[in-house]
């Protein structure tokens, strides 16, 4: 058996493609941590002291590998002028698209990050996370510059900006993407140890493999090259088992895979080129009984993590406020008790 | 894509029928085709947006030189649930009325009250639900059970991501039906409104 390690050595010797102690496990929650400290989720958002307090807290709870420094999905669009909508019961969501008329996109400039006032609270979180904790890494979260656009534009127009407007595409990467290198690298000096980089647009569900290779993927390699850390890419639900060899060419380190593809096809296809990151299905584990949070997550395990290269997570990157403390708690105890190398049960 | 193809595919049926009757015969069955692939991973929601928008534009265009279509419709209406996420229901939309439906758009951001009222006053047949965020699918039981309390309620048929992660939600919310693509919406008001156009 090998000697217990600690967060950041067993998610360094997975992506090193070796085994661990154990399976690492990415609990990768926005929402809970405002019931560990009995606020709304407005009032939780609205400062980086609390985000970093519910991070540890949850941590302390359940013992997964990982603290998570996003507040919501939408505080990019928020930073670059777009409206937030709050609500009680899920993530804040963005509002009515900030363009409207897209020729405003040959004069848009990209938000000033340290102006930012609610950048800065993801960016307090992520100091105060590196200040109070030890040997566990720390993601920081960036929109890809090629999924941002659903949000500043909506998906309808953004789609008919890839398929008809070439010039004014090309502008509002070149925007997005100094944007998100800016946005990554300051996440990175506050403290984060990697960055996820959420690209649910390049996934197969969205575009054609051929559509992204020609667009997501080329922004992909362009951007991660300018991010002064690693990069784990998601997909956000979003299936990629088709480019799967493409995306491990962008220079990312891991990838983020949908609950909707052969988990152990994707493995097979990954192995010694990237880490998998996945795939347990967020929406259904509302419903989940202890009983079946074991059962999925032996599964997931059996399928991907023989060999390491693997990290047990949800398959969207963000865990539905619904999903209970005790199945929290039921995949977190799996993990322990199946995820422990050698794996000799799943052979068996 | 190929607009053009498209309208003359479209033309040449309409010879031996009526718009909406070729319609049914080349458009229909083209988006089905084009939304089982996609349910197969073999074409990409960009192209079934772009089929779908090709195939509404079309029709329309013809159906209005040809001036057919025009008569009572079995009422129908569709909402996105409080997001502002649009495309989900653009496909649907684009796919009924390519199919030859008349369906009353509700909108974006639609809140509960907002989209029970608007079904009190319009009195749909069938009402359509798109979702894209996990509480606002929840929130279909709200929806559901108000419409309950002034019989009859319209069938209640939804879709989007939650519901497409899972399979058992539709039926935790109360609704009638779950179409997992714009090819199934078709298929499922067909059966709610017995194919009336």
């Amino acid at each position: 058996m090998t000697a217990a390690m600690t967060s950041l050595e067993r998610v360094l010797a997975t992506l090193g493609h070796q085994e661990p102690d154990r399976v690492p496990l990415f609990l990768l929650m926005t929402m809970h941590g405002a019931k560990e400290l009995g606020v709304g989720l407005e009032e939780y958002f609205s400062r980086g002291e609390n985000v970093a307090e519910g991070q540890l807290r949850l941590r302390e709870k359940y013992g997964h590998d990982c603290l998570y420094n996003i507040l919501y999905a939408a505080l990019e669009v928020e930073a670059w002028g777009g409206e937030v909508i709050f609500r009680d019961d899920g993530p804040a969501n963005a509002g009515e698209p900030m363009i409207l008329d897209v020729e405003r996109i040959r004069s848009l400039e990209p938000p000033d990050v340290a102006a930012s006032p609610v950048l800065a609270r993801a960016l307090r979180a992520t100091e105060i996370l590196k200040e109070r904790s030890h040997d566990v890494p720390i993601i920081g979260v960036v929109m890809s510059p090629f999924s941002l656009p659903v949000m500043q534009l909506g998906f309808e127009a953004y789609l008919d900006l890839m398929f008809e407007r070439p010039d004014l595409f090309d502008r509002l990467m070149a925007v997005n993407e100094e944007f998100c290198v800016a946005w990554a690298n300051a996440q990175l000096a506050a403290g984060a140890t990697a960055i996820g980089y959420f690209d649910p647009v390049s996934s197969t569900t969205i575009v054609t493999p051929q559509a992204y290779r020609d667009t997501g993927f080329k922004v992909a390699q362009r951007t991660i090259a300018r991010i002064n850390g690693p990069t784990a890419t998601h997909f956000a639900s979003g299936r990629c088992g088709p480019i799967l060899g493409d995306v491990a060419q962008t220079g990312t380190a891991m990838v983020g895979v949908s609950g909707e593809e052969d988990l152990a096809a994707l493995k097979q296809a990954a192995a010694g080129k990237v880490s998998l990151l996945g795939n347990l299905n967020g929406i259904t584990m509302c419903r989940w009984t202890a009983e079946q949070a074991e059962a999925e997550v032996k599964a997931a395990i059996a399928a991907a993590a023989p060999g390491g290269g693997f990290i047990l997570s949800d398959n969207h990157g963000e865990i539905p406020l619904q999903v209970s403390d005790e199945v929290l708690h039921a995949v977190a105890e799996a993990t322990r008790r199946w995820g422990r190398y050698p794996l000799d049960w799943v052979d068996a | 894509m190929d607009r053009v193809g498209a309208r003359e595919t479209l033309m040449a049926a309409a010879e031996s029928a009526d718009v909406l009757g070729a319609s049914e015969q080349v458009v229909t069955p083209a988006l089905e085709h084009i939304g089982d692939d996609w349910e197969r991973g073999s074409v990409s929601l960009a192209q079934l947006y772009m089929a779908g928008r090709i195939a509404e534009q079309t029709v329309m265009e013809v159906l209005s030189q040809d001036g057919s279509g025009e008569g009572e419709a079995p009422q129908i209406a569709i909402a996105v649930l409080e997001d502002q996420h649009a495309l989900g229901k653009r496909l649907v939309l684009s796919a009924l009325r390519s199919s030859g439906h008349a369906v009353t758009d509700y909108g974006l951001g639609v809140t509960v009250p907002r989209l029970v009222q608007r079904c009190q006053e319009d009195k749909p047949r069938v009402l359509l639900i798109s979702t894209l965020m996990l509480p606002a699918a929840l929130h279909v039981r709200d929806v559901v059970d108000q419409l309950a309390l002034s019989a009859p309620r319209p069938v209640v048929l939804v879709g989007g991501a939650p519901f497409r992660l899972d399979p058992e939600l539709w039926r935790e919310v109360g609704a009638d039906a779950v179409g997992r693509n714009s090819a199934e919406a078709i298929e499922l008001v067909d059966r709610f409104t017995g194919g009336a156009r």
